[in-house]
């Protein structure tokens, strides 16, 4: 009997190692050590043996026992593996073979810069105030302190529709009466960026559009003064630009402010040391600004000698042609999807 | 305004070296320099040759060849591609190793197989002037080989094309510029007074002028000027003209332009045997009167609007500050001028120029206002400019005066003027500052408060503000010191503000582009859309196409797929955020303005709409909105769509486009299509997204199929269902619909799967039994049969 169970024992390395799947594995366990197991069959032979016998060979049908047990659980284990890789190598799948994409959509460039300029300007303590397109002579014109017939009306190509009297109602050339909306319905400190369209008759070409937007803001606050205008636009230009983009201000006139300036940046494009965009001149001409003119302060019902304040503004759609180097603000309109995939954020 | 250098260094003494550096310092006065241009620069090396022969090139048609003669009596083979050469002509040529003032450089080179050693000019490439259209023909008499700035007499200048602001009427002359700049450089300023001899005689017995109307004209003053001769101006006077963009015509019309343009008063002058008795008359025009102005064109006046000068006769003899009549223009026989120098009321001018499409050099000074004082000067001038061909002027003027505007002294406070600018600028200062541009302060008997009289030559300036703009002009905009922001102030979006970027972000996130089309239709793009008519008008549009607001975003965005499928892009998803203007409702006078979401998905039906819209509604928790096909909207698909319905009230519609629409605009593909009216949509508290606890006891599913007529929603059904099972249904959802054997026609089958769950137990099957029960008689009650 011992030697059988040696021979067993022996033997069993080789039939374990023999299995080549977990199934055939399962065959040799069952043979060896199953309930019909040549082990099993040998135990139930024991009963024959005297106490001394049985002793000696109880003990080395466990040591045999043990054995195979533990070279069954190797073998498994490698078989187990060699069976997962073979699995995992089958299911094996190019991802660049791809078929039927999901859909991606875009955001219009104007939204994208509308919203990034507007971020910034939160981030600087502003609120965001809209307006209607379609305003009357007083908002747009009258109460900016541009009356009927001022010379300074040519620099509005205005669009008018045939609503109330000949020439009262238009479609707004710039987003200041948002301004005199929000300083006529609200009270001071104000701190609000206005964005939104304009309208100028204008034919359209490859940098004007009879339809377009502005960002205009506006503080009006005690003590406000041309210092802190240049301040904010300088803090606002680093911010959105970048900190190597700095502003600058000189002279101009509008009817609604006084001092009025223009607002330009560093060329954003070769960082002002002249280039073809700039005109060699190192700088771009963003947009206008100026202390709030005490006349628009009046006409609102704010006192000029208590409240000061400054306004700023400038167009939206080339920021989005330069960010991106397009050079045809008719691209953005046309609503050709082969433009608008090409900038999803 | 274009100023020379040269022009300038009259009133002071500018320096020469650096024009870019003085450029600089104009754009920072706000006089923004928009170009420069350095004449007869850049022309080393052009000289004088003569044609000797003109030859055909052998193998091209365009070119000639042409030889010339430097003089040196050599032929020198040019090729060129003008045509207005002829033997004998003297042109200017630039030599081999020429840099033109463009930047090209001139090399010897083959064009087509024949050599050319060097380039014959235009006027263009000479910098002299616009005309390319051939080669500068020059005097015949010149040497040869002469440089070409010497033939010409061609003085070295610098020209600034500069940017004039509207409250600056100042620098709309040469001199007005200079006295700017010269006040900012700290250099001395001066007018040269004009050294004319006087005749003797009485320009007040010859001349008279009667103001009708004051309020149109504010001084008309008149001079006689004798001893006429009409010829070509000297050449500087000419040059100098040109060189401003005016064309040089006769001495007296060139004087005339000349003074407007130093001194900045426009004047007239009129052949004196042309008007009866010297006399003229000022007044408002008469509807139907008409004139036939300086440029041969026969006007309409219109009464009220455009202010004239009439002879005795009350014939009109010019418009107001606009243009002179041709009937008293100076021509070869003038012997006698009578010279107008005026002040004409701006906003008067600035109406009849613009209504009248006439804009000119005098109406563009006129209209920002003139200096009244400076008549006398600019006559005395005119008379200086005329005097070496004889002309003379006679002793004595008439000076009638209108309604001229009083500007009383300003007071200027120094604390206000830093408050305004957040400077420190001392009353001494700003002193200093204003003094030189003409302004005189005057102790105002407080302490740091001024007293300022404005010059005439600044009627823009009447208030504190405008005077403190001009303290920070020469104070200079870049000294004032930014400071930075520190507002206590917080900023936010508003939810409606929120909502559009949560939209957006969903709708691209869906694959749907945003597209941004015009808001302007042309007549019959509504109709053709399937929309009612009615819109607001634009009144003056420049083009048809541009002449409807739009009341729907719909015509827009069905162009814009229009045009992606004429493209060979099908199925373009795209959206758009965006106003409408809907007729003003009663009583109000601006249009009915509304902010509308818009999506349109070609190559879709229906289904893809109302799944977007099932997100949408769903992430901003608009579940008071249902849709309801009960009346199909015009224009969109009627089996297929429905208008959005909040409490009652329309705040949308969604479906497919009606073919008829699709097949108007001719778009093959269906069009699936969601317009929603934000601002009603939106308007109700919406999003809250409480937040329900999520149970830990196990949930059952209960799947139920009923056959439901077709007129019956099936958003109808899942109302009912829910309603019915309570507050134990935790997820419900349509997973299966069939139509066909064996559900009878016009039915289909609609599968729903409850999910059920307590908060407090396990569910028994006596629990979904019972909830079964109900739920299959409360959609009994909705016309649904549950299948077996």
């Amino acid at each position: 009997m011992i030697d059988d169970i040696k021979r067993i024992g022996a033997d069993a390395p080789a039939r374990i190692a023999a299995a080549t799947t977990v199934d055939e594995l399962r065959t040799v366990e069952a043979d060896l050590l199953g309930k019909k197991g040549e082990l099993t069959a040998l135990k139930k032979g024991m009963g024959g043996l005297d106490p001394e016998g049985r002793k000696v060979a109880g003990a080395a049908l466990n040591e045999a026992r043990e054995s195979i047990e533990t070279a069954l659980a190797s073998r498994r284990t490698e078989l187990e593996a060699a069976e997962r890789a073979a699995t995992v190598a089958s299911e094996r799948l190019d991802l660049t073979e791809l078929v039927d994409l999901p859909e991606r959509g875009s955001l219009h460039l104007v939204t994208q810069t509308w919203d990034r300029l507007v971020d910034v300007f939160i981030g600087m303590g502003f609120t965001v105030a809209e307006g209607p397109e379609v305003e009357t002579d007083w908002y747009n014109f009258e109460a900016l302190n541009i009356p009927a017939a001022h010379p300074a009306r040519g620099m509005w190509d205005t669009l008018y529709v045939d609503l109330g009297d000949p020439e009262t109602v238009l479609l707004r050339t710039h987003t200041s009466p948002v301004q005199i909306r929000v300083m006529t319905d609200g009270e001071p400190p104000i701190y609000a960026v206005m964005p939104g369209r304009v309208y100028r008759r204008d034919t359209a070409d490859a940098s004007h559009m009879p339809v377009f937007h502005q960002i205009e803001g506006l503080v009006v606050d005690r003590n406000i003064s041309f210092a802190d205008l240049a301040g904010t636009l300088e803090a606002f230009t680093s911010a959105y630009f970048g900190g190597s983009i700095h502003s600058r201000l000189r002279p101009s006139y509008f009817p609604f402010t006084e001092p009025s300036a223009e607002y330009d940046i560093n060329c954003v494009f070769c960082e002002g040391n002249g280039c073809r965009t700039c005109g060699q001149t190192g700088w771009l001409e963003l947009g206008g600004c100026g202390m709030v003119h005490p006349t628009v302060l009046t006409n609102v019902g704010l006192d000029p000698e208590e409240w000061s304040g400054f306004a700023f503004g400038f167009g939206l759609d080339r920021l989005s042609l330069m960010r991106h180097g397009v050079d045809d603000i008719r691209e953005m309109y046309t609503g050709d999807v082969r433009f608008l995939e090409q900038f999803p954020s | 305004m274009k100023v020379l250098l040269s022009w300038l260094q009259e009133f002071a003494p500018f320096p020469s070296e650096d024009p870019v550096a003085l450029g600089d310092v104009m754009s920072d006065l706000g006089m923004a320099v928009e170009s420069i241009e350095r004449i007869g620069e850049g022309l080393d090396g052009i000289v004088t040759v003569k044609v000797l022969e003109l030859r055909k090139h052998p193998d091209a048609d365009k070119i000639q060849l042409v030889d010339v003669d430097l003089g040196d009596g050599e032929a020198l083979q040019i090729c060129c591609g003008a045509t207005n050469l002829t033997v004998g002509d003297v042109v200017p040529l630039a030599t081999l190793g020429t840099t033109m003032p463009d930047g090209m450089e001139i090399a010897r080179r083959k064009m087509r197989g024949e050599w050319s050693n060097g380039m014959l000019c235009s006027g263009r490439e000479l910098a002299l002037g616009e005309d390319h259209s051939g080669i500068y023909i020059l005097d015949p008499a010149l040497a040869l080989g002469t440089p070409i700035v010497e033939a010409l007499g061609i003085t070295p200048d610098v020209l600034f094309d500069l940017e004039i602001n509207p409250n600056r009427p100042d620098a709309m002359s040469v001199a007005g510029v200079a006295r700017d700049l010269a006040a900012r450089l700290g250099l001395p300023f001066a007018i040269p007074t004009p050294a004319i001899d006087e005749v003797a005689g009485d320009a007040a017995a010859i001349a008279s002028v009667d103001i009708i109307d004051p309020d149109l004209c504010g001084l008309f003053h008149l001079r006689v000027i004798e001893g006429i001769k009409i010829e070509p101006s000297p050449r500087w006077i000419a040059d100098r003209l040109t060189a401003l963009g005016m064309r040089p015509i006769n001495n007296v019309v060139d004087a005339s332009n000349y003074v407007m343009l130093e001194l900045g008063q426009p004047n007239h002058t009129y052949d004196l045997a042309k008007v009866p008795g010297g006399s003229l008359r000022v007044r408002w025009a008469r509807d139907g009167e008409t004139i036939t102005t300086l440029d041969g064109i026969k006007r309409s006046l219109t009464g009220g609007r455009d202010g004239v000068i009439t002879d005795a006769t009350d014939v009109p003899v010019g418009i107001a500050g606009v243009m002179g009549g041709a009937s008293t223009e100076i021509s070869e026989t003038t012997t006698s001028v009578l010279l107008e120098c005026a002040w004409w009321q701006p906003m008067a001018i600035a109406r009849s120029s613009k209504f009248m499409g006439l804009r000119s050099e005098a109406s563009a000074r006129f209209e920002r206002g003139v200096d009244p004082e400076i008549v006398d000067l600019a006559a005395r001038r005119l008379v200086e400019l005329l005097a070496p061909s004889g002309a003379r002027l006679v002793q004595g003027s008439v000076t009638v005066h209108g309604d001229l505007p009083v500007t009383p002294a300003v007071r200027v406070r120094a604390k206000r003027v830093n408050q305004l600018l957040g400077t420190e600028i001392s009353t001494e200062q700003i002193v200093s500052l204003l003094t030189p541009i003409g302004f005189v302060c005057e102790e105002a008997g407080e302490a740091d408060v001024l007293s300022v009289t404005v010059p005439t030559f600044r009627p823009d300036t009447t208030t504190e503000t405008d005077v403190i703009e001009e303290i920070a002009r020469h104070f200079g905009y870049s000294r004032i010191v930014g400071r930075a922001p520190t507002s206590a102030h917080t900023g936010s979006l508003t939810p409606i503000q929120r909502d559009r970027r949560i939209i957006r972000q969903i709708l691209v996130g869906l694959g749907i582009h945003e597209a941004m089309p015009l808001p302007f239709l042309a007549p019959g793009d509504l109709a053709r859309c399937g929309l009612p008519p009615e819109a607001v008008t634009v009144t003056n549009p420049l083009a048809a196409e541009e002449s409807i607001l739009r009341t729907s975003l719909r015509p827009g965005l069905l162009r814009a797929i229009a045009y992606n499928e004429s493209h060979r892009i099908d199925s373009a998803a795209l959206f758009e955020i965006g106003k409408s203007f809907g007729v003003p409702t009663a009583g109000t006078t601006l249009p009915d303005e509304r902010e509308h979401l818009a999506v349109a998905i070609a190559g879709s039906d229906a289904y893809a709409v109302a799944k977007v819209w099932a997100v949408l509604s769903e992430t901003l928790g608009l579940d008071g909105i249902a849709i309801d096909q009960s009346t199909p909207p015009a224009g969109l698909h009627p089996g297929r769509s429905g208008v959005l319905v909040s409490g009652g009230v329309l705040v949308g519609e969604i479906g497919e486009i009606d073919p008829g629409v699709l097949d108007a605009l001719g778009i093959r593909e269906r069009v699936a299509w969601l317009q929603l009216d934000l601002g009603a949509a939106l308007a109700e508290p919406h999003g809250e997204h409480r937040y329900h606890p999520i149970s830990r006891y196990p949930s059952s599913d209960l799947d139920l199929a009923f056959e439901v007529s077709d007129s019956v929603p099936a958003s109808t059904i899942a109302a009912v269902i829910r309603e019915a099972a309570g507050p134990l249904l935790v997820d419900l959802s349509l997973f299966d619909v069939f139509r066909g054997h064996p559900v009878p026609e016009s039915h289909r089958s609609l599968a729903y799967r409850l999910r059920l769950q307590a908060q407090d137990r396990t569910l028994t099957e006596e629990d979904l039994s019972g909830i079964q029960r109900t739920v299959v008689d409360g959609a009994a009650s909705a016309g649904a049969v549950l299948r077996g």
